[in-house]
Order: C-alpha cells, then structure tokens, then sequence
C-alpha cells in the first residue's frame, strides 16, 4: 500500500459526538431528482434555493458522467418571506418553454417545507391558470433535507409518482418492479431478466438510458429513455408488485398504494445480491408467470456455484466493513455471509429503527457478532475500525480514505463513485452481478496479499 | 432549436452583431426555471473560507450541503487538513420544530475540545434563520469558553447569489484580519489574496515572489492558516487573484489599514508576468525589478518554445469559455490566443457590467458574451459557432462530451495547475490531448457536423461553378 501522509488530526475513539462529521448519507432531494429522472421525459425541479439544484447535478453528474438538468424554483428573500408560489410558476413556465417535458417532477426542499409551501396549491393554481392549454404531468414529492436520507426522497418521488399517474382497470397480467435506487447496470439486467422470462413489466424508475446514454448526434434537451407515463397508468391494473429493499416492508410507499388503492398484491423482496437473494427474486417471477426459469440463468447460476467453490479459500474468515444505504448494506452483508466473508461493521448513515435486524436476518454463517449501527458517518466508522480486524471494505468511494488510512483495499459498490470511471455500470444483482462482485472482492484480497508478500509471486 | 427565455435576452450579447452600446444586464438572481449553473450563497463563502486549513468549519443546518461539499475541491495544504473533513449539525425534523441552538452549542463545544482547530467558522444555511437560531450569540458564547475565534458565517442559501457569499466570507476573514491589527509593517511584503491552492497553485506563486525577493505575509486562503491571517494588516499590498470574492476584503483592509491592492491573474503567460511585473512596479525597488525580469525571462523562454510548438497544431481551433468569475475568462481569452485558438463564446456565472464591457473589447467580431448561462444555451451557442473546444466546470463537462467537443477542466477539482508559467505549459498540453484525442473520429456528433459540412462545401462549389460558367 502507499504511503500515507500522516494528518495532523487526531483520532477520538469511540466518543459519541453531536456533530456528524463526514456523513455516510445524501439528503431527500437528490434521491428525488434522480427517480425522476427515471419517468420518461420528465425533468426534475427542486423547490429552493438555487444550490440544492445545483450540488445535487454536480453530484449525480460526477457519478453518471451523464448530464442531469435539474430546474430550481430560485428561492429569494422575497420566497422566504411571502412563499414561493410566484417562483414556483415561473419556473414552470420556463421549463416547460424551454424543454416541453412530458412531466415536471417537483421536489421540495428544508427551505420550502420549513416555510410552510403548500406546493399542491400553488400546482392547482397554476394549473386553474393553463386551463386552455396542455399541460405536462405535475407531480410533486414531500422530500425535505432534515427528514431521511437520499432514499427516503428516492422513495418518495416514486410513491408520488404512482400516486398522480396511476389509475385503474381491467386487471392486466403486467408485473410492476420498483427496484429501488440501483445502478443503470442493475436496470438493465433486470430489464433482460424480466423480457426473458417473457414478462410483461413497467419497472419505475428507469434511469438505465436517461442517466448511462450514448454519445449523441444532436444535442438532446431531455435525453432518451425512462418508464413511459402510459406504462405508469397501467400499474393500477397489474397483478402484482414487487419492491426491493426489506425495510419497506410496513411502510406507506408506492408498492402499499397500489395494493391499498387498486389491489394490487404487494411483495418486498431483498435487493438480489448473492445467490439466496436471487433465487427468492425468481422465485417469485416463477410464481407469478407460473414459468420456468430460463436455461440461461441455470447455467449462470450453476458457473456462479462453481466459481465461489473455486475461490472459497482465499475469502473464507475474511472481515469485511460494509456501508451504504440501508437496504444495500443489508443485501451486501448477506452476499459476504453466504461466500463466508465475516461483515463485522455494517454502517448506514440512514435512521429506519430496524437496521439491526434487517442486518441480521440475512447472516447465517457469522461466527462472531457483527458490529451493526445506523445513524452512523465515516469518522466514527475510522475510528471503530482501529480496535477491528479489517481485511476488506465495501463501499462507495467516499469510504477510499477509510482505505487509504487502514491499509486494506476498497471494494467500489453503489452510489457515488466519484474516484473511478463506470459506477454506473457497476453490476450488483443478479446471478451475473453476484459473479461480478465475487471476482473483484476475491481479487482485491488476491491482490492485496500479492503486493504485501516479498516474494512477488505471479502464480496464486 | 432553442429559444433564449425573454428575461434572458438582455443576458446574451454578439460582437458585431449587435449595437456596441447595447445595454447588457448581469449581476441579478437567476431566473427560476432556467437551469443556471451558479450555485448558492453558501457556496460562495465556502469556496473562500474552507481552504484555511487548521480551522473547523461547521454547517449549521441539514446534512446535505455539507455532504455534497466533502472534499469535493482540490485544495491542498502543506499542514492540517481540518479542512478536509466535513462537519454538520445535521439538523433533523425536530430541531426545525424546536430550534438547533442547543444542538450547535454541543457540536461546536465538543468539535473545538477534540480538533483543537485554531479558529471555528460556522456556516449558517438556508433554514437558520427561519427557526429562528441565533448563531451570532453561541458563537460568541463558545468563543468565550473556548478562547478561539468562533466566526459565524451568514451564508444562508437563499440570501443572495454567490456573490453575497463571498461577501460573508470576506466579513468573516476580516474578523481574524482585525485581532493582528496594529502591528509594524513588513518591507517588501505582500498578501496574495483569492488563490486556493488548487493543485498546489499557491506554493507555485509564492515560490515566483520568493524568487523576486518579495515576502509573503500570508495566503488567503489558499494553504490558509489562521495565525497566517491574523498577521496580514502587516503587508505592503494586497494581490488580489478572484477578484470577484476577494476585492470585498481588500477594499476593508485598504479602508482600515492603508494597503492598497491590485487585481492580478495568474492564468497565461502575460497576465502571469503582469502580475509579477505590477508587484515589482509597485515596491519600486531595482533589486526586485531585475529579478523579476530575470524571472519571467527565463520562464517565458522555458516555456515558449513548447506552447509555439502547440500553436503549430491547434492554430485555428475554436473556444467556448463558461467560468465561475470572469477575471479568469480574460486570461483564458489572451492564454487561448498564444495557441491561437479563437474565443467564439464567453461567459461567466457572476460578471459584473464593467468585467463584461472588457470582454467586449478584447473579443473578436462575432463572439457571443453570455452572463448566466444554462446547457440549453451553452450547447445552442458551441453548435451555431461550431466550437471545438470547452472550458468549464463539472456540470458543462457532459455537454460538450455529448456533442463531440473536447474540453479543459479549468475547475476547482482540478490536480494539475494551470496557474503561472509551468500551469500555462499544463493547459496547452491538456487541450492539446482533448481535442487531440482518436476517440472523436466516432463521435455521431462529429460525423453528423462533418458531413453538413461537406454537403455545404459541396453546394458551394455547384454555385460557383454556375457564377462561372
């Protein structure tokens, strides 16, 4: 490993401050902006100050490589003041001038919440004011900064959205997929898992063009992709939903609306990371198709079997830092377990009052007790990490200094990768994921022994 | 084909196209809805502030802009990286209920007590003042138990523009400017004011004034420190670089103690020696003169031969500049001149009416001046002046890639300087490897531009063969 320039900052171990100090956690608008992104011509405005658009893009740009146009209503003194219903309209103006979208996704903010904005009026004023004219869908999302992390505002533009689109009707043999915050990579396997199984599907969101496109012939004002708002009507009448992420299970999101307006028969699965995992997702397309899993996926099922029994030695006992989003780490921890890696710090810096147990229900093979806490950031991780073991982190790239400082190498997983080209891409689920995930981690360790050792051996 | 909003028009202006005398608006709010690149009132003062580096910089509100701003900018430091670690109270729903007065009262205490900064600075955000938090008065209470400066920041997001933030930020400095007051001045001895050590940056100008014999009393805030600070009121004169953040200061420390300042910038060979050379004019001492001649001498002549060898291949290329200040878009335009490569767009996020009249001087006929711009413009203007080339930040970065245009990150995340002599050598052969790149030959956007192309040169051809014959 190189070599570490020593900071002149110290390190307080296990003191439990006020502040949060590096936070493993983004706030609700960003989650927001990039599920609507995800609806097909529908371009994200945040209802605030000009900044919260604006880190927001810098941040999912960095990320996607993509660009993301994400309009603000330009709260003033004025705003803060009096509302921000004028802002509000004029914005809409401009943007719906500017980029004729298919749907304005409306996020709110600390500011406009802390104020008392009632967005659904000043929607219905604008709307009483267009009345001869045709309008793009307007759906707005409750996501304030100081209630929940990125995820639960990811969540909420979803919920919103299923709410102001859906309708109902005849049932349909449609199966709706509320992924949850995932790579385009992932969108995209479960897209072919799903056409291969011969299923008809509206996955919401989709972000797998929108925010991974080609390179463009003519200048795009909103790029191409993204569930179509027709596909959206018709997920009143599917027959059944499923959602990923178990600490949705009980909570009021999209999945429980439609099962709770229109009947539709909700099922939480976890994120399918791991071999466990992903059979219970197909299962569960077996026994809504009542078809049988595709060849293709017996064979990558039985290569990904065969590849862990191949590499089961070099991972077997190792110790694992996990951190992310709630229901990622969850998923991610239970992966480790099944290929024998020990994950003895799960961190999120999310509050959902069940980590622990989400955490805990998937790992069967821990010989010792994980150390599992929420409402957590990085320099208390650090910290944490210098009385542990430590032969492996799994993260996203804001945990590189964690890796940096214990001299163990970082696995890249997730949401942002901000010191690396392709996060995008970067597969987590499915059999095909699972293998992905299982080289690299396998090949970290591999690695990290081969650059330790003196001898410099080429054959392992 | 994108259609300029009408609150916008005044913000957009073609050379020659149009009346010289045309009134040009900037300086005002973005129009909602319109997508502007500029950020916020905390991001203006965070941009000057968070490069001192043994200071604790706190964000007083919800976790977000303090998560989005985590080590995001290239600032580096040859001590303590404080600066480099981000703090937040981290406001939860609760707190917006009851107030966050308590909450930043045990963050800050606790903060000081663990770090031993030697300053605090805490940002206030957006909902501050609407729960109706007194920062002022914990402050003051923590900097009496502590026994450091604890300087609030009124940065809340909606106050203004950026440039109400660099204007707290500048207060706030002033702050720490003010406890070294009264001291004697230093002979020789400058402050250089608005770098922030990107890249090292600040080292490689402090290393050239070295050279001229000059001393530097302290950096603000590139590489900042807080005692460093304190001691300013004792230079001679202030170099003020990023003037639009840091002319505020300036003009206090002229009105307080008497220094006067002069506004340089390091980018391109001439604006670097000038910068160099206005320094050495202002002391009027023949020792600094003749080194600083030496000085530039020896770099210009190191360095032209390459940036002439650079010229030979990118002679006639076409620019599109979009930059946070426009003192760094003139240098670019004269940097980009020495290639000779033209500036066929301009803009800047917070220009003020005399910086853009300057623009319109040293442009050429034709080149489109922008104030405020979004990607909707932006990409409009690069496909009707057929740019070959961008320079901007993170968020123009995927425009110009999208459609086939090469670009320099001129940026603060940047880790190459491009300041000074050496950093004029970094940025030709940072252009020169974007657009010289064998990745373009399968950009559909290129083929698309190259093919147009050559049905018009082809129909221009039939015309004249029909003029002729």
């Amino acid at each position: 490993m190189k070599e570490t320039k020593e900071s002149s900052y110290p390190e307080i171990s296990s003191q439990n401050f006020t502040a949060t100090r590096n936070a493993c956690k983004l706030c609700a608008p960003l989650g927001a902006s990039v599920a609507f992104r995800g609806l097909e011509g529908c371009i994200p405005l945040i209802h605030g100050s000009q900044g919260c658009s604006t880190y927001i893009r810098r941040y999912v740009i960095s990320h996607f490589k993509e660009p993301i146009d994400i309009a603000s209503s330009n709260f003033s003194e004025q705003s803060a003041i009096f509302g921000g219903g004028d802002n509000l309209k004029t914005a809409l103006d401009n943007l719906i001038r500017q980029y004729r979208p298919e749907a304005v996704g409306i996020a709110t903010t600390c500011l406009s919440e802390t104020i008392g904005d009632d967005v659904g009026m000043y929607i219905n004023e604008y709307r009483k004011g267009k009345k001869d004219e045709i309008l793009p869908a307007i759906i707005h999302a409750p996501t304030p900064s100081y209630r929940g992390t990125h995820l639960e505002g990811f969540h909420e533009a979803i919920k919103a959205t299923v709410k102001a689109l859906a309708a109902g009707g005849p049932r349909g043999r449609n199966l709706n997929i509320l992924p949850g915050f995932l790579s385009a990579e992932d969108l995209r396997q479960l897209k072919e898992i799903l056409s291969d199984f011969g299923l008809a599907y509206t996955l919401l969101p989709d972000y797998s063009e929108t925010l991974d496109g080609e390179s463009w012939a003519d200048y795009q004002k909103l790029s191409a992709g993204g569930t179509p708002l027709k596909a959206i009507k018709d997920m009143g009448r599917a027959q059944a939903t499923i959602q990923f992420g178990r600490s949705l299970s009980g909570l009021e999101t999209a999945a429980a609306f439609l099962e709770e307006k229109f009947k539709v028969p909700a099922m939480t699965l976890g994120i399918p990371v791991g071999i466990r995992e992903t059979d219970r997702f197909l299962d569960a397309l077996r026994d809504v198709t009542g078809l049988a899993l595709p060849q293709k996926y017996e064979k990558e099922r039985g290569r990904l079997i065969d590849a862990y029994i191949d590499g089961h030695k070099y991972v077997f006992g190792k110790r694992a830092v996990v951190y992310g989003e709630a229901d990622f780490v969850a998923a991610l921890a239970s992966w480790l377990d099944e290929i024998g890696i020990v994950p003895v710090l799960c961190a999120t810096g999310a509050c959902t009052g069940k980590f622990k147990e989400l955490v805990r229900s998937g790992l069967k093979n821990c010989r010792e007790e994980p150390l599992i806490g929420e409402d957590t950031d990085f320099a208390s991780m650090l910290e944490t990490c210098r009385n542990l073991k430590v032969d492996l982190i799994v993260g996203h790239s804001k945990g590189y200094f964690l890796s940096r400082k214990l001299g163990v190498p970082l696995v890249r997983v997730g949401f942002p990768i901000h010191d690396r080209i392709g996060g995008q891409r970067i597969l987590h689920v499915g059999y095909r994921g699972t293998q992905q995930l299982f080289d690299r981690v396998v090949n970290a360790l591999i690695e990290a022994g081969q650059e330790r050792s003196a001898v410099g051996y080429s054959y392992i | 084909m994108v259609e300029i909003l009408k609150d916008r028009k005044k913000q957009v202006f073609q050379k020659g196209a149009e009346k010289e005398d045309r009134s040009f608006v900037c300086e005002k709010p973005s129009l909602a809805g319109s997508v502007s690149q500029r950020a916020c009132v905390f991001c203006g003062s965070r941009v000057v502030l968070y490069p001192i580096a043994d200071a604790l910089h706190l964000v007083h509100g919800p976790v977000g802009c303090a998560a989005y701003t985590w080590d995001i900018r290239g600032s580096l430091s040859s001590g303590p990286e404080l600066h480099r670690l981000s703090f937040s109270t981290d406001l939860r729903e609760e707190e917006v209920i009851y107030g966050g007065e308590k909450k930043l009262y045990a963050a800050l205490t606790e903060l000081i007590k663990a770090y031993t900064p030697k300053a605090a600075f805490v940002y206030a955000t957006c909902i501050i003042g609407l729960i109706g938090d007194d920062v002022q008065a914990v402050c003051k209470k923590v900097e009496g138990e502590q026994g450091i400066p604890v300087i609030p920041v009124h940065s809340e997001g909606f106050r203004g523009t950026k440039k109400d933030g660099y204007k707290a930020a500048c207060e706030a400095l002033f702050r720490l400017v003010v406890e070294g007051g009264g001291q004697p001045g230093l002979p020789l001895s400058i402050n250089i004011l608005g770098d922030f050590n990107l890249a090292g940056e600040t080292w490689l100008i402090k290393e050239y004034y070295r050279q001229m014999g000059i001393q530097v009393v302290s950096c603000i805030t590139g590489d900042g420190r807080v005692d460093e600070i304190r001691q300013s009121s004792r230079a001679g004169l202030n170099v003020v670089q990023c003037s639009g953040s840091m002319t505020q200061l300036a003009k206090m420390m002229e009105e307080s103690y008497g220094i006067p300042f002069k506004r340089v910038s390091y980018f391109g060979i001439e604006d670097t020696a000038e910068a160099l050379y206005s320094v050495a004019r202002h002391f009027n001492d023949p020792k600094v003169m003749r080194k600083t001649e030496e000085l530039v001498r020896t770099e210009v002549q190191r360095i032209y031969p390459e940036v002439q060898r650079f010229r030979k291949v990118l002679e006639g290329k076409r620019a599109a500049i979009y930059v946070g200040g426009s003192f760094k878009a003139f240098s670019l335009v004269k940097a980009l001149r020495h290639l000779g490569i033209g500036t066929a767009i301009v803009g800047s996020q917070t220009g003020n009416p005399e910086d853009y009249e300057y623009l319109k001087e040293i442009c050429d006929e034709g080149t489109i001046i922008v104030d405020d711009t979004n990607p909707l413009e932006l990409s409009r203007f690069m496909m009707e002046q057929e740019v070959d080339l961008l320079i901007g930040g993170v968020k123009e970065r995927p425009i110009a890639y999208k459609m086939g245009v090469a670009f320099c990150d001129h940026n603060h995340e940047r880790k190459t300087a491009l300041a000074g002599f050496e950093g004029m050598l970094n940025f030709c052969r940072e252009v020169y490897s974007s657009l010289m790149s064998p990745v373009w030959q399968f950009s559909p956007a290129r083929q698309k531009r190259a093919s147009l192309r050559k049905v018009e040169d082809d129909r221009h051809e039939r015309d004249q063969r029909v003029v002729l014959s």
